[in-house]
């Protein structure tokens, strides 16, 4: 079971001298995976901003295998790599046993490469997908993408006189990985790293396709001083924003029940992208905010309670 | 790194080293400096497992330094270390380096 | 020993699969390309080749998927046509840009819109600069050896470069026609084994694939496409040799089909120049000195076979089955007349569109090519002077 004292014993498989932003956490999100995986594990990362800042040519960041291919496929172009994994292993080829990581942001998950994501699951790769969900197209100039909460203000809904951010409640991406019926799928967060990392360990364990959906907050686009990137997430979590939970063959464990469950707009204040939300004439949009978190927590509740009678 | 000829490289934009983004140094990013108190840490490695530039060193699973050549100046290490402990500092560069 | 067989252009690209069986192989399918993958997906069920063929959901995920098995190692091959093609594109470049030898037949296919499933070179053309290798088929013997060839043309050290092995859709795959194989065993020996230079799987010297690649190193990187795309017009000649050794048919980067003293000739790609031939044939009987001269390697493109080919000619035809919009002439026309340019040869050239969508060329149509060609010789043709084969007026 691994906590930092046991993950220390790990060899770190992610340099710094990549270029990220300062207090970056999807950066983190990685140094704890690879923490987790270890040597043998294949990466594969769409385009965003991991793939950017840790493979500036010539400066690779990564002690492991890396691949990166482009925006959209990072789900195909592991599932390929897995399958030639398995024809050599047939073949007698290659004997060890080897992880196969896709990744993606939420741009390149939640939309673009959604369809690539789906289709390795469905086919049953011997792979994990991680996430890193940030909540916008950040590497781009912070734009809106499916993962991006309601009343969120990004470059591309930005706060005007009309329209207040964001519209839309973000696309149920972890649901629709659920809804995949794969071997396991997980919600978790740098934030909270044993377990993240107990999930890392667990879905590569598996034999079969697993999806672990980590929010991993961005100081540049959420507009929060750096320091606090772990806090945000922690936040997020005690919110019940973003529940830690987990779904192993159907059967959904929460992994974290907050003590007090605190109201959502305390994950919200102090961020810059929810600032214009706590005027008085936005203050509804808060309301239908929490009202959409306390269902979703209860129905993963529920199901929780369902599954494991 | 010297700029190689189109003759000298890997095809393919291959990078055969692993990891030597080690040799790329992001410390004059920073605007602050964490200044690290051996005294008072605990070892609970809260900060370590926190950086996002691999930057808290470690020997035999103890911090024994940070690593100022890659160090953003985030704070985070800072923020996380545990409040009765506070073992790490943020300091304003400019004032770390007059220090020095 | 030589196995006579009778098959489609499609079971001909199988069996030449079946026998060079890849590790993976990635498929999505498109008309007219999926009797080729039926085909294929039979010799898997049945257990008869050792691949792991990945069933994806986009010929954008065929392709990714290709990419990465290849990096991954795996001798790599896929199909498709036209607008699978056109989705696969961003791919498609980035599979050549990373060096990755994979073999690729396309059973051209005319692209949307309007949709259209028959025959024309849009597609392939569309994609002459994408950095892949173009061996284009006249007929299901064609098929199969380009196919064979492509494998060693690709993986070769001083190539690796994917390779494209282009055919007519329904004209060449559909159609059955006798053609002699290889034995398995020849063929598996002719193949060899792959072995990469780089490969993900090595997690002992772990190597970053497809990094960000900006304004200090990218050129170097594109410089060293060039080279490889360069060095493959001696290694497609060089290939071609031996596997004449093997089989007994020559290949070579264009075929020169009576041009050694032809006053007209016809330049043509794909099955048509089995039309052409018969033309050919004919005029010849008749005491015409005409000529055919087919290009099997459109890229790389054989400048000095396509000078050397020519040089008798008075007047040439050069046949387009794709148009490249707003230019003057078609795709090959361009390259005819840059290929002559500053040769000093002074002979008329005349563009000719047909078979778009599928639309026939017979027999008919390319002896008026000849006979036009007769009555051009000596006249400055503009580049964008375009004749139509085979449209209503």
């Amino acid at each position: 079971m691994p906590a930092p004292k046991q993950l220390a014993q790990h060899e770190d498989l992610v340099t710094g001298g990549h270029r990220a932003c300062a207090g970056c956490l999807p950066m983190t999100a990685m140094r704890q995976l690879l923490l987790a995986a270890g040597q043998d594990t294949v990466v594969g990362c769409a385009t965003g901003c991991v793939e950017v800042v840790t493979t500036i040519y010539p400066y690779t960041a990564w002690k492991t295998p890396f691949i990166h291919n482009a925006f959209e496929n990072s789900a195909a172009t592991i599932s390929g790599a897995e399958a030639a994994y398995t024809s050599l292993r047939k073949q007698g080829k290659i004997d060890k046993k080897i992880n196969f990581i896709a990744m993606g942001g939420d741009g390149g998950t939640y939309d673009i490469g959604l369809q690539s994501l789906s289709g390795a699951m469905e086919r049953g790769h011997n792979m994990l997908y991680i996430c890193y969900d940030n909540q916008a197209y950040m590497n781009t100039g912070i734009q809106r993408s499916g993962g991006t909460p309601k009343g969120t203000a990004t470059s591309t809904t930005p706060v005007g006189k009309v329209i207040p951010g964001k519209t839309q409640f973000p696309k149920p991406l972890t649901e629709i990985m659920i809804a995949h019926d794969i071997p396991f799928v997980a919600q978790a967060t740098p934030g909270y790293p044993k377990d993240f990392t107990d999930k890392v360990e667990k879905a590569l364990a598996i034999d079969g396709p697993a999806f672990i959906n980590v929010l991993a907050p961005c100081p540049r686009g959420w507009r929060y001083p750096a320091e606090q990137s772990m806090e945000y997430a922690r936040l997020a979590v005690n919110t019940c924003f973003w529940p830690l939970f987990e779904v192993e063959y159907g059967v959904f464990k929460v992994n974290r029940k907050p003590k007090e469950k605190l109201p959502v707009s305390k994950w919200f204040e102090g961020q810059g992208r929810f600032r214009h939300l706590f005027k008085e004439a936005n203050k509804g949009i808060i309301d239908e905010v929490q009202a959409e978190v306390d269902r979703k927590w209860a129905w993963i509740l529920k199901r929780e309670e369902l599954t494991q009678a | 790194m010297s700029e190689r000829s189109w003759k000298e490289i890997p095809i393919g934009g291959i990078i055969e080293e692993a990891g030597n983004a080690d040799s790329y140094e992001t410390g004059s990013w920073r605007t602050y400096r964490p200044i690290w108190d051996a005294e008072k840490c605990i070892h609970c490695l809260a900060c370590w497992i926190a950086c996002p530039d691999s930057s808290i060193l470690l020997e035999d699973g103890k911090m024994v330094g940070i690593d100022y050549a890659h160090c953003k100046g985030c704070g985070i290490c800072a923020f996380e270390c545990p409040d009765k402990i506070s073992a790490l500092e943020m300091v304003l560069e400019t004032d770390a380096a007059a220090a020095k | 020993m030589a196995r006579r067989l009778t098959l489609t252009g499609n079971d001909a690209a199988a069996e030449a699969m079946r026998q060079i069986d890849p590790d993976v192989v990635t498929c999505f399918p498109i008309t007219p390309q999926t009797e080729l993958m039926h085909k294929f997906a039979d010799f898997v069920a049945d257990g008869e080749v050792k691949a792991e063929m990945v069933l994806v959901e986009s010929e954008h995920s065929a392709m990714s998927a290709a990419v990465g098995a290849a990096s991954a190692g795996a001798r790599v091959m896929t199909a498709t046509s036209a607008n699978g093609l056109a989705l696969m594109w961003e791919i498609v470049y980035i599979a050549a840009s990373n060096r990755l030898p994979i073999v690729m037949p396309v059973v051209n296919r005319a692209l949307s819109g309007p949709i259209n499933i028959h025959c024309d070179h849009s597609d392939t053309m569309g994609c002459r600069d994408t950095g892949w290798i173009q061996l284009y088929s006249e007929n299901a013997q064609e098929v199969y050896d380009n196919i064979l060839q492509a494998i060693l043309i690709a993986e070769n050290p001083d190539v690796l470069l994917p390779v494209m092995v282009t055919f007519d859709g329904f004209i060449i795959s559909h159609t059955v026609e006798v053609l002699d194989a290889l034995e398995d065993k020849e063929a598996s020996d002719w193949v060899g084994e792959y072995k990469a230079m780089y490969t993900l799987l090595d997690t002992e010297k772990p190597a970053t694939f497809g990094p960000l690649d900006l304004q200090d190193y990218y050129f170097e990187h594109k410089r060293q496409q060039i080279e490889g795309m360069s060095n493959a017009t001696g290694v497609i000649k060089s290939v071609g040799k031996a596997y004449e050794k093997l089989s007994g048919r020559a290949y070579g980067m264009t075929e020169r089909y009576m041009t050694d003293d032809a006053d007209y000739v016809v330049v043509a790609l794909g099955s048509t120049c089995g039309t052409a031939k018969v033309v050919v044939d004919e005029m010849r009987a008749e005491g015409k000195r005409v000529g055919l001269l087919k290009i099997r390697s459109f890229r790389p493109f054989p400048h000095a076979e396509i000078v050397a080919g020519l040089a008798s000619a008075k007047a040439i035809g050069v046949l387009d089955r794709s148009v490249s919009f707003g230019a003057p002439g078609g795709p090959v026309h361009k390259e005819i007349l840059a290929a002559l340019s500053g040769t000093g040869h002074q002979t008329s050239i005349v563009n000719y569109l047909y078979g778009l969508g599928g639309r026939d060329i017979s027999l008919d149509h390319i002896r008026s090519v000849f006979e036009e060609l007769e009555t051009v010789a000596g006249k400055t043709i503009a580049p964008n002077e375009v004749r139509f084969i085979g449209l209503r007026g």
